[in-house]
Parts: structure tokens; C-alpha cells; sequence
């Protein structure tokens, strides 16, 4: 290019060679895959009728079944969910206070705790689950537990986050007063992050409450214990049922955590 | 949540000994649900302490990890990132016009209401549920798998696709529409380009949950290494179990490191 006639250039060679790269690692990631995964075309050209043949069995929904046994296997849903979100406020607060770097000022702590967290977000609820019905045996407080321990990671995470953006005008106020290190987390920070941990904290119960539906899946109580039965025996109008209730609840959910979030932010 | 006032409410300074009595009601209330919940689901104190101790023991057997089978292991995790990756790739091809078309700023009410409820269907149910139905209708295998998350993608993205398009500056709009260009041209020149990068962030937190996904829709026979997982589980191969949950833990590390490079590239 001669010096006067220099044109605009939107990115550095180094910023498009990343982006070529980006790009051209996606795409071959998306060739690997499909070359060496293992399906049969033959049976995804016949889904359409499956579909339409589980749908056909599916209606119509059989209303009597969820007076009976829909019912009480949700509300016990809904107990694991929300017991599950009372228990990760208690184990979430400290793994947070020890993960956010203003408060534990200890590089190794700071790693353990960051160790925790993406444990406990990397092990799915179901995989928990698992585990905890090993431990506890079957029943919901296998699945409570499993709540708890899958929601550790993200409450942990979004409350040390919270944490660090913490304002450090106050703090050092009550430090310069001599307060005593609690005194300095219940008066300076717990105030500035108390809205953003009730809402993190109802996200995760909403996420909560679509979890817990297939806990029962593995054992571990709830509504997904009717729904495997349901299935296991092909009644798929109960399977309807069970359906479309979990739809009802969690939209629920969803719509009431709105409302709130909005409330109290 | 950046700017988060120091005194939310404005009162809290005069309730500063202490708690207020809001906030004092509000742990009772939830001390006594507690209590009431627990007891509902018959969790007791002789149960928690009994499980303690079956733990120590569960624990006991999955250490040290068993690492002999790596062989089935890479092949169960190789098969579990493929179905991530066209999970994402497909899902979120489909979600963007899903996005677009529920975004209530573009489209008229007709058009935006049918796409905003198949959007709050995808997302309403679990992948695992989605899964079961899809190995109903493909048999089973990673193809059952794939499709449950192109689901969940559409639900998840299209949301978060539908909620940036609303909250782009309508003035860019105007202009493009104002030279007489067509639809898509106004979306590729005026509404792409602002929302192009969140969208970039949007697919890789994707990419890093359909992961995260794909290694338990085995559980119910979609593919991946959910179906070891719980076979090993079924066979009380704890050693096995933990090596599992080992690889899963480092996958998903890395993954979250790979999106991380991947958003910073495109900023």
C-alpha cells in the first residue's frame, strides 16, 4: 500500500488472523463432528412420524390422573426446589466470601474456593443427584441435597462477582472507625449486595424448580418419579398429564420470579 | 449491577442496631417453612447423620479414580462435545430467527406472540425430558441427543436473541429504512450490527451449556457419556464413577477457557 493512499482498515492484521482462526476453527469443529459422529439419517427422515404418532397417543391428557398422583408428586417438587435454594443460601455465602479477591485476601483460598464452585457447576444436578441417592438412598432428600449442591456454583459465583463490585468508600469508612471484620461484612458490604443476592438467588430458585421436575429420573423424589413410571409403562396420556402440568408450574415460576425481581431491584 | 446504591431502601439507617423488623419476619418465616418442608419430606436429622456416614464410605471407594478404561472414556467424552457442538451450531442457526421474529420492536403482535410461546415452550422443559421424548422418536443415540438440545438452544438463545433486538437504538432503523431498503437489508445493516457481538457472547455461554448438557442426556439413553456415567453408577463402580466426574469437571474447564478466548476475539 504507498503511503497516500492508505485505506481504513476496521481491525489489525493480528485481530482478523484471530477471527480467521475463530472462524475457521468452528467450522472445522462442525465438520469433525459431523463426519465422526454416529447417527442413523434413516431415522431422522422417519421422526416426523414418530412425533406424530407419540402426540396421537399422547392426547387427549388424562385429567383424572393428576387429582389422584400428579398433584402431591408437585407440590413435593416444589419443596425440593425451594428447600434446595434455603439450603444454598448457607453454603453459597461462604463459599462466595471466600471466592470474592477484596475479602479473602489469601491467593490459595481464593483458588480453592473458585475449585468449588466450578465443581459444583460442572457436575449436573442429575449427575448430583446420583450421587446423593447413593449416599442418602432414594427420596427427596437425595434430590434436596442435589439442588443445594448444584446451585452452590452459580449463587457462589454471582455473589463473589456481586462482592468485588462492591463500593470500597463505606468499607474503608468502617475500617478507619476499628470495626471488627463482621461488623465490616454485615454494615458495609451485605447492604450494598443484598438486592443482587435475593435476585440471584430467586433466578435459582426458578432454574431450581425446572430441575427438580426430572429429579425423580434417577430416584430422587418429585414429579419425575410419576413421570417415569408413566413412561416406563407407555401410558402416554398420563405422560401428557404430567407434561403439561410441569409447563403450568414452571411458567408460573417464571412469571411470579419476574414480578418480584422487579420489586425489589 | 454496577451502580448499586449504598442504602437501597433509605430506611435501613435507622434500623442499623440490629435487623429491621421486615427482615426479622422474613428469616422467621423462612426458618419456619424450613422446619415444615423438612418435615414434610421426611427429612430428619437420624437420616442426614446415617447418609454422613454412607458417604465417608462412598467416598472412600471412589478414591483413588480408575482411570483403566480411558480408552471408552475419551471415545464417551469425544462423543458428548460432538453433540455439543451441533447442538450449538444448529440451535443457534434456528434461534436467531426465532429471536427476530418474537423481538416486539420488528414485528407486529401476530407475528411475535406465536414465536414468543414456541420460545417459552422450548425453555419451559428440561433437556433430560425433551431427550426422553426425542429417544422415543429417533431410538437412541447421539441423534436424540443432538435434537433435545437444538430444543433447549432455541429456547435459551431465541430468548436472549429476542430480549437484545428490543433493546437496539430504533434510529439506525429509521435511517436504513429511510433510503427504500428491503426488510432484510434493514435487519443485516441497521439491526445486526448492533447486537452482533452480544450475540457472539450469547452463543459461546450456549456452546458451554449444551456441554454441560450433553454429558447427562446419556442418563436416559440420548448419547454422550451420561450412559456410562450411569451404567457405572447402576454396576457400583465408584472408582470409575469418580474418573468420570473428573473428565467432565476438566471438560467443562476448558471449555469455559476456549469461550472466554472466543468472546475476547470478538469484542
Amino acid at each position: 500500500m504507498n503511503g497516500d493512499q492508505r485505506a481504513w482498515e476496521r481491525f489489525t492484521p493480528r485481530q482478523r488472523m484471530a477471527r480467521f482462526v475463530a472462524y475457521f476453527g468452528m467450522v472445522a469443529a462442525v465438520a469433525v463432528s459431523l463426519r465422526t459422529i454416529e447417527f442413523i439419517p434413516e431415522f431422522l427422515y422417519d421422526a416426523p412420524t414418530q412425533m406424530a404418532d407419540l402426540f396421537r397417543r399422547m392426547w387427549p391428557p388424562d385429567a383424572k390422573f393428576y387429582p389422584t398422583t400428579v398433584h402431591g408428586a408437585l407440590v413435593e417438587t416444589l419443596h425440593i426446589a425451594t428447600l434446595g435454594t434455603v439450603m444454598t443460601v448457607f453454603l453459597a455465602l461462604p463459599v462466595g466470601l471466600l471466592a470474592a479477591t477484596n475479602i479473602t485476601r489469601s491467593r490459595t483460598l481464593n483458588l480453592f474456593a473458585h475449585f468449588i464452585l466450578v465443581s459444583s457447576r460442572s457436575v449436573n444436578t442429575l449427575v448430583w443427584a446420583l450421587l446423593f441417592v447413593a449416599v442418602f438412598g432414594p427420596g427427596a432428600l437425595a434430590g434436596t441435597v442435589a439442588i443445594a449442591f448444584r446451585s452452590i456454583g452459580f449463587v457462589g459465583k454471582l455473589f463473589a462477582e456481586a462482592l468485588e463490585e462492591a463500593a470500597p468508600g463505606p468499607i474503608e469508612a468502617l475500617m478507619a472507625t476499628g470495626a471488627p471484620p463482621a461488623s465490616v461484612f454485615t454494615k458495609g458490604y451485605w447492604p450494598q449486595v443484598q438486592p443482587a443476592f435475593w435476585s440471584i438467588m430467586l433466578f435459582r430458585w426458578d432454574i431450581n424448580v425446572r430441575e427438580s421436575a426430572v429429579l425423580g429420573l434417577v430416584g430422587a423424589g418429585g414429579v419425575g418419579m410419576v413421570l417415569d413410571d408413566a413412561m416406563n409403562l407407555f401410558r402416554w396420556q398420563q405422560v401428557a398429564t404430567v407434561l403439561l402440568a410441569i409447563f403450568a408450574v414452571v411458567v408460573a415460576a417464571e412469571i411470579a420470579v419476574n414480578h418480584i425481581r422487579k420489586k425489589i431491584i | 449491577m454496577t451502580d448499586i446504591p449504598a442504602n437501597p431502601s433509605g430506611k435501613a439507617s435507622r434500623s442499623l442496631p440490629g435487623m429491621g423488623w421486615g427482615a426479622k419476619i422474613g428469616w422467621i418465616v423462612l426458618l419456619a417453612y424450613t422446619v415444615y418442608a423438612a418435615s414434610l419430606l421426611e427429612i430428619t436429622w437420624t437420616r442426614f447423620a446415617a447418609g454422613l456416614g454412607h458417604g465417608a464410605r462412598f467416598l472412600g471407594r471412589m478414591f483413588p479414580p480408575d482411570f483403566a478404561r480411558w480408552q471408552l472414556l475419551l471415545q464417551d467424552l469425544a462423543e458428548s462435545v460432538e453433540i455439543a457442538i451441533l447442538a450449538s451450531a444448529v440451535g443457534i442457526v434456528l434461534a436467531l430467527p426465532f429471536g427476530l421474529l418474537a423481538a416486539r420492536n420488528l414485528m407486529p403482535d401476530w407475528v411475535s406472540w406465536p414465536a414468543r410461546l414456541a420460545i417459552a415452550v422450548c425453555r419451559s422443559f428440561h433437556p433430560v425430558i425433551v431427550a426422553i421424548l426425542f429417544v422415543k422418536a429417533v431410538g437412541f443415540g447421539a441423534l436424540a441427543g443432538i435434537l433435545a438440545l437444538i430444543v433447549a438452544s432455541i429456547g435459551f438463545a431465541g430468548k436472549l436473541f429476542a430480549e437484545a433486538i428490543e433493546e437496539v437504538s430504533l434510529k439506525q432503523v429509521e435511517a436504513v429504512r429511510a433510503t427504500g431498503a428491503s426488510f432484510f437489508n434493514v435487519i443485516t445493516f441497521s439491526v445486526l450490527p448492533q447486537v452482533l457481538a452480544r450475540f457472539i457472547g450469547f452463543s459461546t455461554y450456549q456452546l458451554d451449556s449444551n456441554l454441560r448438557n450433553s454429558t447427562m442426556v446419556g442418563i436416559v439413553g440420548a448419547g454422550g457419556i451420561g450412559g456410562t456415567l450411569f451404567a457405572a453408577f447402576q454396576r457400583f463402580d465408584y472408582d470409575f464413577v469418580c474418573a468420570i466426574l473428573i473428565a467432565i469437571i476438566v471438560l467443562i474447564m476448558l471449555s469455559e477457557a476456549v469461550s472466554a478466548r472466543l468472546r475476547a476475539t470478538f469484542q
